[in-house]
């Protein structure tokens, strides 16, 4: 794309330098102030500021020795599992069903399935609640559970959908035409090839659930406090350096997962002979 | 590559498995929940009675933190998804809950009749759970010389910096009218009068530029302790902790305080009344009432704990008469009346 | 056929000319269909009892009244017969009397005290005590019962509020949402000064937003730029830059910015350290914390589909424009930037969309005079249960929300469904 490099005039070169250097600033102002946060979390004082007066992990001990803590992190692993669990096969059917509708009801499909993105999280968080509070389902695991599968699936049913948009359908019908059943087909060529979608899907939807909060204020009782929700009360209390140590953990989670959904996203690209454009 | 993401697949379900094989008996029942108002507060309450009620009965204690209002309670009733037993509410609180049945009645027997108790403590809803005041307070590390009273609180001029105040119409209202001129003990008589609250907002309005508004007192200590306020209404109990624990330098000003009394309630509806029920007798036990002001400055209700209590404890609390000089008491019955109109408007004209 | 031939042809199917097939095709199809949508179901359905239903179950509450035609049936009947004059009749009190007694043992009264409360401010405590106070001495009058007990049961107002309630339909929390009430006699008329809130809160949720959209554009567009520009693998280095952030929790980024913005935060140090300022600047719990972390939390949603869209720019266009003797800044301004400034403001409108319902961000970083429409949605939810409420400003987001997405759709044209 370096289409003009050969008439860079001297004018050019200035407002590309300056390009750079507002990019780079920009990219400072991402990433940095998430960055900034991890090494107070490793602060030997009780100062949010730096230098640092020390290294010490008293914040970490804090933090895993607190049952508030601990407790909220099983919260939360157990409900973003089943809501995978639950969002991802649910999702995954219906990104397979989208792929194959080739009518009118597609557009309309793709609006009641991606909803959830794009109606406020608060309306859907108050909506859910209206709905589940007579049925005493608020405040129980699996409210909070079927909530955030809610929020959850838009995001495999497109990630899902996107594999399947490099995927050639005439693999399926040849293998098929020399007589493999269909569950064959389904176990030994559909799903291999689609596994690191439905993966990366999985892991969208995992960390949709682990990250969320506006739901989780309304449908989580003092019963299901989770990360999230622990963090929020812990920054209305006090800002304290076990703030930021529990900030860096989620953040490194995030890292993880990012990671990961990337490493799928490239097996993906791999399976699909490069056919799948990048981001 | 193939390998890679195997072993990135693998290693997330081990996680997930290990993690989940460990936190089976965290999906369960509801337990017995409490809640406090956070912070050094809930510490204290946690350290003086909870930990102990645990061991002593085997029952497995929850808490939870709350930053007051009675909306908060209606809608837990009325929502039909009330998640706490026992929660420590303010005066008015308790009235209005008990008129509007969402608290249990308590079971006096249990705690050794109502004579046991001073008189402001005793109620049908609720019992006693600390006497405290409210009032202001600094960091003397920054500022040697603070506000001596609401007036000069007021006063940026002379105390640069922003103010901390309570998100709420409650005790902000009668400290603006100190702030006015108006007597402590004449505070509730004007603001009685229409003028008297339109003069409370107008005095409001003043400092509105340089406030910043909390809604959880845990976060006071915090506020000094960072400049974010260079002065900030509190209760003492919060800040004489930090004093004890983190080597503070905070002051407070006793001049003008309201003083008022905390109370116990079941929520209608509860699971474990009898647990519940169990935990204040707990609580309002002489010999264990008498250890909370070990761990926060604060008054007591069982006459047979106060009795115990070293006098040394007292100072900072309402009990000793030196900190009743130009203070009132709050007039819960003027915000039992006056709450929901006033909080309509005080959040009306905080938003704006 | 036209239609079947058009689906047909954009189908995954190639579509076949052979007209003896045709049959065997529709049947083909229909088949394919009905699998299809099978496979469609589960989760439509899920979203349509756990989501569409209650979305619109929420929204009825919004011009529907509950409380006193359910708790108090006899009274709200016999209101909606009352032409408003005067006082109601009697037979009216007698009823009121009855319902009170059942409410109060049935433990709603103060659910149908609490609606009387949001039309007339003390309603909550009248209503209550007045039921507390029952039965009436035998052999009073039951109208003048109740005055007795409190004059203002002697008040128009009061009945009036009642029966406004007593109806099945209501303009009551709309007209609120606008800040506006309708008085005793039907007119629709502004609330007091003191209470006015919404118009102000709608428009700073509206400025806010825009302000965040056009902050993300600002910054977006020549970050997406100068990626798109970059060689590919310089370019995915940097696209981390954007894609961590995007993947970290709203919560943790909030947080680390209550963290740098304090008064003794990282950015004030820094400015005081390079001898910028010498008093702290207050960065947090008002509009400028706000401004910033929103943006932070946002500018992904922007980059990311700009980039997308830059990428797919023909390189050739502006070697033309360069080869006919355009100059480099008149290159970009009259062929790139056409090219690509659609997909800017479909970004910006994107963000825009997403900051209206923006609640945690504000709520911790804000002042209360910095707060945003979800902020007042969640405090009619658990604050202070006011579903109408709720349910009356939830239908003037969600309906900004959903015209600004048709906008969007236009803006952007027919495109397919991506992700990132």
């Amino acid at each position: 794309m370096n289409a003009r490099g050969a008439y860079l005039t001297p004018g050019t070169r200035v407002a590309r330098v300056g390009l750079y250097v507002f990019g780079a600033l920009v990219c400072a102002f991402l990433l940095l102030p998430i960055l900034a946060v991890v090494p107070l979390s490793f602060n030997a004082g009780a100062f949010l500021s730096y230098p640092l007066s020390g290294v010490s992990l008293r914040w970490y001990e804090d933090l895993f020795g607190s049952s508030g803590w601990s407790t909220a992190f099983c919260n939360s692993l157990v409900v973003a599992a089943a809501t995978t669990a639950l969002a991802t096969p649910l999702g995954t059917l219906a990104a397979l069903g989208l792929a194959r509708l080739s009518s009118k009801l597609k557009p309309l499909m793709i609006a009641l399935l991606l909803a959830p993105m794009f109606v406020p999280v608060i309306i859907v968080a108050v909506a859910v609640y209206y709905l589940f509070a007579p049925l005493g389902l608020a405040h129980s695991f699996l409210g909070l559970v079927l909530g955030h599968t809610i929020l959850a699936t838009p995001f495999v049913v497109i990630v899902v959908h996107a594999t399947l948009r490099g995927f050639d359908v005439s693999l399926l019908r040849a293998a098929s035409s020399l007589g493999a059943p269909p569950l064959t087909v389904l176990r030994r060529i559909l799903l291999p090839l689609i596994a690191p979608g439905v993966f990366a899907a999985a892991v969208f939807a995992f960390t949709t659930s682990f990250d969320e909060i506006v739901l989780a204020l309304l449908l989580a009782g003092a019963g299901q406090k989770t990360l999230p929700l622990q963090m929020f009360d812990g920054v209305h209390d006090q800002i304290s350096p076990a703030i930021t140590a529990a900030a860096t953990l989620l953040f490194l989670l995030s890292v993880l997962l990012l990671w990961m959904v990337e490493l799928m996203r490239r097996r993906r690209a791999r399976l699909f002979g490069g056919t799948v454009e990048e981001s | 590559m193939k390998k890679t993401a195997m072993i990135s697949v693998c290693a997330m379900a081990c996680f997930v498995a290990t993690g989940l094989g460990g936190c089976t008996d965290s999906v369960r029942q509801r337990d017995l929940t409490i809640v406090g108002w956070g912070g050094s507060s809930q510490r204290a309450h946690r350290d003086a009675y909870w930990t102990s009620f645990v061991v002593d009965t085997g029952i497995t204690l929850q808490e939870d933190v709350w930053h007051g209002g009675i909306g908060v309670l209606r809608t837990k009733i009325q929502a039909g998804a009330a998640d706490w037993d026992i929660v420590q509410v303010e005066t008015e609180e308790l009235i209005l809950g008990c008129e509007e049945g969402l608290f249990e009645p308590i079971n006096w027997q249990m705690l050794g009749g109502r004579e046991a108790f001073i008189e402001p403590s005793v109620h049908d809803c609720g019992v006693g759970a600390m006497v405290w005041s409210q009032l202001f307070g600094y960091d003397a590390d920054r500022m040697p010389e603070g506000p001596r009273n609401w007036a000069q609180f007021w006063d940026v001029q002379r105390f640069p910096g922003r103010r901390g105040l309570r998100r709420t119409p409650k005790y902000t209202l009668e400290f603006a009218l100190m702030a006015d001129g108006v007597e402590p003990a004449d505070v509730y008589s004007v603001l009685r009068t229409p003028q008297g609250v339109d003069r409370a907002f107008r005095k409001l309005d003043e400092l509105k530029p340089y406030t910043v508004w909390w809604s959880s007192i845990s976060q006071v200590p915090d506020l000094l302790a960072s400049g974010q306020v260079a002065v900030s209404m509190t209760s003492p109990g919060r800040l004489l902790v930090a004093n004890r624990e983190e080597g503070r330098n905070f002051r407070v000003v006793w001049d003008g305080n309201i003083y008022a009394v905390d109370y116990w309630v079941i929520l209608k509806g509860s699971p474990r009344k009898a647990q519940a029920m169990q935990l204040i007798a707990h609580m309002k036990q002489p010999q264990n009432e008498v250890r909370l002001p070990q761990f926060i400055p604060t008054g007591l209700s069982n006459r047979e704990a106060i009795a115990m209590l070293d006098p040394a404890l007292k100072r900072d609390t309402p009990s000793n008469p030196e900190n009743l000089r130009h203070a009132v008491e709050l007039d819960a019955q003027f915000w039992v009346e006056n709450s929901d109109a006033l909080t309509r408007r005080f959040n009306a004209w905080a938003a704006r | 056929m036209p239609a079947l031939e058009a689906s047909l042809s954009t189908g995954l199917h190639q579509p076949s000319d052979a007209g003896s097939l045709r049959r065997a095709l529709r049947r083909g199809e229909r088949g394919r269909k009905r699998m299809a949508l099978a496979l469609i179901v589960p989760l439509a359905l899920f979203l349509l009892v756990s989501f569409l239903v209650p979305i619109a179950l929420l929204l009825a509450r919004g011009f529907t009244e509950r409380e006193v035609p359910q708790i108090w049936p006899a009274t709200a009947a016999a209101l909606r017969a009352w032409d408003g004059t005067g006082l109601p009749d009697k037979a009216v009190a007698s009823l009121f009397v009855e319902d009170l007694v059942a409410s109060r043992r049935s433990g709603q009264l103060s659910t149908a005290a609490s609606r009387l409360n949001y039309a007339v401010p003390g309603a909550r405590t009248l209503v209550i005590r007045t039921a507390v106070a029952l039965p009436l001495p035998p052999g009073s009058e039951p109208l003048a019962g109740l005055i007795q007990l409190d004059p203002r049961w002697g008040e128009r107002e009061t009945w009036a509020a009642m029966r406004q309630a007593a109806h099945g339909y209501t303009g009551f929390y709309l007209l609120a949402a606008l800040d506006l009430r309708t008085d005793a006699d039907g007119q629709v008329q502004p609330v007091p000064q003191e209470q006015a809130v919404f118009i102000d809160v709608f428009a700073r949720t509206f400025w806010i937003s825009a302000v965040v959209a056009a902050l993300c554009a600002l910054f977006g567009y020549p970050l997406a730029y100068m990626l798109a520009n970059l060689p590919e693998r310089v370019a995915h280095v940097l696209l981390v830059f954007v894609l961590v952030p995007f993947w970290t929790s709203v919560l943790v980024r909030t947080a680390a910015w209550m963290v740098l913005l304090q008064d003794r935060g990282l950015i004030n140090d820094l400015l005081r350290d390079l001898g910028l300022i010498a008093e702290p600047l207050q960065l947090i719990y008002n509009r400028t914390g706000v401004y910033i972390a929103m943006t932070h939390v946002l500018l992904p949603y922007f980059v990311l589909p700009l980039y997308a869209v830059m990428k797919c720019v023909p390189a050739a266009t502006q070697r033309a424009a360069l080869s006919l003797g355009a100059t480099p800044l008149q290159t970009f301004w009259r062929v790139y930037f056409p090219q690509t400034a659609p997909g800017a403001a479909a970004g910006a409108l994107i963000v825009f969309i997403l900051a209206l319902g923006y609640y945690i961000t504000p709520a911790l970083v804000g002042g209360p005079e910095d707060q945003m429409i979800s902020y007042f949605i969640a405090f009619y939810t658990n604050q202070s249960l006011n579903w109408g409420m709720a349910a009356a400003l939830s239908l003037v987001l969600l309906a900004a929300t959903l015209l600004l997405l048709l906008v969007h759709g236009r803006l952007s044209g027919r495109r397919e469904l991506t992700m990132r």
